[in-house]
């Protein structure tokens, strides 16, 4: 086998095993907490006969070691297990928000991304010159405000003040592409910015970084055009970092989403999730807990293995 | 002077500096430097560090590294003036008329791309020739280099040849387009002396055989005596002499140019065997987790007042054994005695006397100093750590051992960064005398200094051990400062001992192969040395 | 020394919440939870914010709010911190597996959101004041300990640190006397950073209403509070929300100075 596939290989198995580890922390670890789950769902007034009901029906009589192999094999095919909010099958609940959150962070991230790399190249294009200095600065900001004070005011001026879109993100199944892409305008302009900032902060850096090695220096003196240089030297050096940077930063689509669909009342995971934690209803909560993580490792084994496809000493080795 | 290729004068270079904390500030690099390359001539361009060179070699394209600004002066190539030349006709003579050898190869290449298109790259640029005939080009010129296999070279990536190699490629790739100028920036300075010697001599025959013009850049007056016709000596960015090689080696005017032919020139007599402060037993060792043997077998005595030279080249496991001896590295087999007792392997075992008596100096004393520390402060812990001194006493030691590296006492209070790299490395040298060692190990302590400092290391030194009858065991890659400063000289290669004794006896024929290559490949401040030098390997080569 | 601008506007911004935080009681026109007026009455003499959602004085709701959010974005960066570090720094200076087990810890809790394990974990555990600090300060410990293993690794393999050992210094003298002074202005400028992050986050989550109880307030939750108003275009929950960017961007620049201090301190007098 090639050395690199060999790498790769390895980086997609260590996820996995991370993955698996996710899924104790988040079982294991939550069941460990002092806290007692039924008495927390009946609260303080409940009589013991009711708890020790509820116990048994959670299954909280057995061990908890048991319990997390029931649900681990239940997850592996495809039950995640039954509110305990409203008894409904936790795996039919999530289906239609599933695919609502990932059109919502799908838009996101397709004009997020081009978008954060263009304005990086501008910035370390122009670097420390005024196009440099005024995207640093409003990013600056972007980055010091939490989402959903980003999502209110973006939600008070375009939608309230000036009245330029929906100010609540209204989705059902039937509805056609363009109304929908309408409903969701706001949040993915919210998304947008709030992934934007991180995003473009760090491919400026990552390109800066290439663009002051030493084969660059080579490349002027051999007197190529400032596109030659970019395009021949810097690129093929940039992808690697540039990739990792978007990988990392698309992560944080996954935190913002859960915001944004609150400010938005978007009918998506991040509501659903937020719902039930209020509600305290732990399978629903460790369900989509671990949906998240897995898509957030699953972003990161990405960017870990595109940096081993990128990198030429790997590819081809002595 | 009409056959001037590249005329400079009166070029003065400017920089801005941002110190911390300080409005910035504008610094002068160059001033009122002339320069004059004739076709087919080189120009050996020597000093030491911050001398302006290689800004002043750049500046041969108009080039400004890192926001240096070519300020005054006017720089004629080919009869014209570059100095204020647009962007466009910067690019048009960059890689066409004048091009470039780098110091480090290795960060010179781009990573991603194959060898072949680098180094064709700028004949295809500028339209020189169609690419087959640029191949063809690069592939004679691989061969011509020496480089192994030149018909297949040139598919490799930069990661997948050595960094010898990488620098004959990189020479390759500045002739390909048939300049009339090359710059070459220490094409040789980081490689190893038994590379170097090849690696100068290919580039020789190269700017021979292709007849082109260059600026040789350097700070080794031996190596640029080898290749270049002329040579200009730069200080602080100032011009001090100019002349032709042989009168700069052999009558140079300055004091300063003076100083740079007789560096190294130390007359050091070996002092009679004593008995041995360290003994080195059979020591083998290797680090965790790898499967060699990094020192195998080694076997060495330092007699108590004297000085040991270990010799050898990157990878020959000299530093491996200053490990060992301190205790970092516990070794697999052997032991080590010292001041007629066995040290311990490992450090956390040995005693406070232990420690005390053998001390350490470091290549970096950047590195070797704590940032945040006094001189005050640094020389005096081991005074407080071993002796227990404290106040009055300690501080009045502190000034005993700055008189003795002769700094004034003035410099108690400085913090490191405020030194010169001369007098940190003396500041290490006090903090280990402070602990009143009967031996210190001297890691390349004067490989990263320029030679006139080191010369100055070396002599005190030297002046030091005569006082305090220290012994020194002295790790260095470097033969002329063995000459100068050993009494007993290990040769090690690839983790053995290949040439152990006094120094005379080392020094003097019959050697075994690999002494005879290290010793032959130093260059010597001489014209045509290098060239001796071949001929006699060709010649012993041919009688065997 | 020159202190930039931006550093000296920052300084005074953080100052003054800080202040206003302490000495809330002293300051506030009215109490937290005292109804004075009508919903959402207009910024006015008496109310120079207005009123809120069910009638407070939003002023004096933001001064006790900002008291609360500023406690306990500080007490859970207090946590991460001191716990971040201590265990980096044993980490780096202990190596062997003792650095292998901390570390692959942290690399398990970091592989999931910080958010989302919050989230997981508040909903087993009862929500006040005490866990959510508790819960902060321990998730975010693992980037302080990543940050503090890493500097102190760098500062390990310096030649003077060797230079200690061979002398025969003991562990607190390494520690304290050669790893620290050098460690501790990125440890400063990432100290800000941590705060502006617990700032965010338990903003945040009382945002999500998870975090701070009413009728406690704290700026996430006053933004709650008044969300529901925006859309008939009362601004009130902007103020909040303002109140976080300005008081994050402060904590920046003063972070963004002690950061670009830190190469010129190396080995200067400052």
């Amino acid at each position: 086998m090639h050395p690199v596939l060999t790498l790769v290989v390895q980086r997609i198995a260590l996820g996995l095993l991370l993955l698996l580890a996710v899924s104790a922390v988040i079982f294991l670890g939550v069941a460990a907490l002092p806290g007692d789950t039924a008495q927390a769902i009946l609260g303080q007034s409940a009589t013991p006969q009711a708890l020790a009901n509820l116990r048994i029906e959670m299954g909280l009589d057995q061990p908890a070691l048991t319990r997390y192999f029931n649900w681990l094999g239940g997850i592996l095919t495809g039950d995640l297990g039954t509110s305990l909010s409203n008894r409904t099958d936790i795996a039919a609940a999530i289906s239609q928000r599933l695919g609502n959150t990932l059109f919502l962070a799908g838009w996101a991230a397709v004009i997020s991304v081009p978008l954060a790399i263009l304005l990086g190249l501008v910035a370390a294009r122009y670097n420390g010159r005024w196009p440099d200095k005024l995207i640093s600065g409003v990013t600056l900001s972007t980055i010091s405000l939490p989402e959903f004070v980003v999502g209110y005011i973006v939600l008070y001026f375009l939608a309230v003040k000036w009245q330029l879109f929906p100010s609540v993100a209204m989705v059902f199944p039937g509805m056609g592409m363009m109304e929908r892409l309408n409903a969701v305008i706001l949040p993915v302009i919210v998304l947008v910015l709030v992934v934007l900032a991180h995003m473009m902060r760090m491919t400026r850096a990552a390109i800066l970084n290439v663009m002051q090695s030493a084969y660059i220096e080579t490349a002027e003196l051999k007197g190529l055009s400032p596109m030659q240089v970019i395009w021949r030297h810097a690129f093929p050096n940039a992808i690697a970092p540039v990739v990792n940077v978007v990988m990392l930063n698309l992560a944080y689509l996954v935190v913002g989403v859960v915001v944004v669909e609150v400010v938005f009342v978007y009918p998506g995971m991040g509501q659903y999730l937020v719902d039930h934690v209020a509600k305290r209803d732990l399978p629903v909560v460790q369900a989509v807990g671990l949906i998240f993580a897995a898509v957030y490792i699953g972003l990161n084994i990405m960017a870990d293995v595109i940096s081993i496809l990128a990198n030429p000493r790997l590819r081809h080795p002595k | 002077m009409s056959d001037a290729l590249l005329q400079i004068r009166n070029l003065r270079i400017e920089a801005t500096s941002y110190p911390p904390g300080e409005p910035p500030r504008d610094v002068v690099l160059v001033d009122d430097v002339s320069v004059s390359v004739e076709k087919g001539r080189v120009l050996g361009l020597i000093g030491e560090s911050g001398a302006g060179k290689s800004t002043i070699g750049l500046s041969s394209m108009a080039y400004g590294r890192g926001g240096v600004r070519l300020t005054g002066g006017t720089i004629l190539l080919n009869g014209r003036d570059i100095r204020l030349a647009d962007a466009r006709a910067l690019r048009a003579l960059r890689g066409r008329e004048v091009t470039y050898v780098a110091q480090s190869a290795a960060a010179a290449f781009n990573p991603a791309i194959r060898l072949m298109d680098q180094v064709i790259e700028a004949c295809l640029a500028h339209g020189v020739m169609p690419r087959a005939e640029a191949e063809a080009r690069a592939v004679m010129l691989f061969g011509k280099l020496g480089l192994p296999d030149p018909e297949n070279f040139g598919k490799r990536y930069p990661h997948q040849v050595s960094g010898g190699q990488l620098q004959r490629a990189m020479t390759a790739m500045a002739l390909c387009p048939k300049p009339d100028l090359v710059v070459f920036d220490e094409p040789t300075t980081a490689l190893d002396v038994t590379t170097q010697i090849e690696v100068l001599a290919a580039i020789k025959d190269a700017i021979r055989e292709t007849g082109v013009a260059a600026l040789y850049i350097t700070h080794d007056l031996a190596v640029v005596a080898q290749v270049a016709d002329d040579i200009l000596v730069l200080r602080h960015g100032k011009r001090i002499e100019h002349g032709t090689t042989e009168q700069i080696i052999t009558a140079p005017g300055e004091p300063y140019t003076q100083a740079l032919v007789s560096v190294r020139s130390i007359d050091h007599v070996e002092k009679a065997d004593a008995p041995a402060v360290l003994q080195i037993q059979n020591v083998t060792a290797r680090y965790r987790g790898t499967h060699f043997d990094v020192l195998k077998n080694i076997t060495m005595d330092l007699p108590a007042g004297q000085t040991l030279a270990v010799v050898g080249e990157s990878g020959s496991g000299k530093s491996t054994l200053a490990r060992v001896i301190t205790g970092l590295l516990p070794p697999s087999q052997g032991r080590i005695r010292f001041a007629g007792r066995e040290l311990a392997p490992a450090l956390a075992a040995r005693t406070r006397d232990d420690l005390r008596e053998v001390q350490m100096i470091y290549q970096m004393a950047d590195t070797a100093m704590n940032p945040r520390q006094t001189v005050g402060t640094i020389i005096g812990r081991p005074l407080e750590f071993y002796f227990g001194l404290r106040g009055e006493a300690k501080r009045k030691r502190i000034q005993e051992l700055l008189d003795q590296i002769e700094m004034s006492k003035g410099f108690i209070d400085r913090y490191p960064a405020e030194l010169s790299g001369g007098q940190k490395q003396r500041v290490c040298i006090a903090r280990a005398l402070a602990a009143k060692p009967k031996l210190i190990i001297c890691d390349e302590v004067t490989s990263a200094l320029d030679p006139l400092v080191a010369d100055g290391i070396l002599k005190l030194l030297l002046a030091l051990q005569a006082a305090e009858g220290v012994a020194y065991l002295f790790i260095t890659h470097d033969l002329a400062t063995v000459r100068a400063i050993a009494d007993r000289i290990a040769v090690m290669y690839r983790g053995e001992v290949r040439r152990y004794g006094q120094k005379t006896d080392v020094l003097t024929p019959p050697f075994d192969d690999y002494t005879d290559l290290l010793l032959s490949s130093v260059p010597e401040m001489k014209m045509g040395w290098l060239e001796g030098v071949l001929d006699s390997r060709r010649m012993e080569a041919a009688g065997n | 020394m020159r202190i930039p601008i931006s550093a000296l506007i920052g300084m005074f911004f953080t100052a003054a919440f800080f202040l206003a935080a302490i000495f809330a009681p002293l300051i506030a026109p009215f109490g937290m939870a005292e109804i004075v007026g009508g919903v959402w009455d207009p910024a006015s003499g008496t109310h120079w914010f207005g009123t809120d959602a069910i009638g407070r004085d939003l002023l004096s709701r933001m001064i006790y709010g900002g008291q609360t959010t500023i406690f306990v974005a500080s007490a859970a960066t207090m946590l991460s911190f001191t716990l971040g570090s201590v265990l980096g720094f044993s980490a780096a200076v202990a190596g062997g597996w003792v650095d292998q087990g901390l570390s692959r810890m942290v690399d398990l809790v970091m592989a999931i959101p910080a958010l989302i394990l919050a989230l997981v974990i508040l909903s087993v555990l009862p929500v006040t004041l005490t866990v959510l600090i508790l819960v902060m300060g321990l998730l975010d410990a693992t980037r302080v300990f990543r940050l503090a293993r890493a500097v102190a690794v760098d500062i390990t393999v310096m030649d003077y640190v060797e230079a200690a050992r061979l002398r025969g210094e003991g562990w607190a003298w390494i520690i304290f006397r050669e790893i620290l002074p050098n460690a501790l202005s990125p440890l400063v400028a990432e100290l800000g950073l941590r705060f502006i992050f617990a700032v965010l986050f338990i903003s945040t989550l009382s945002f999500l209403g998870l975090g701070v109880q009413p009728p406690l307030a704290d700026w996430g939750g006053i933004v709650k509070e008044n969300s529901s108003g925006l859309v008939y275009g009362i601004p009130a929950a902007l103020i909040p929300a303002f109140a976080i960017a300005v008081l994050a961007i402060s904590v920046n620049m003063v972070a963004d100075w002690v950061l670009s201090r830190t190469t010129s301190l190396k080995g200067g007098r400052g």
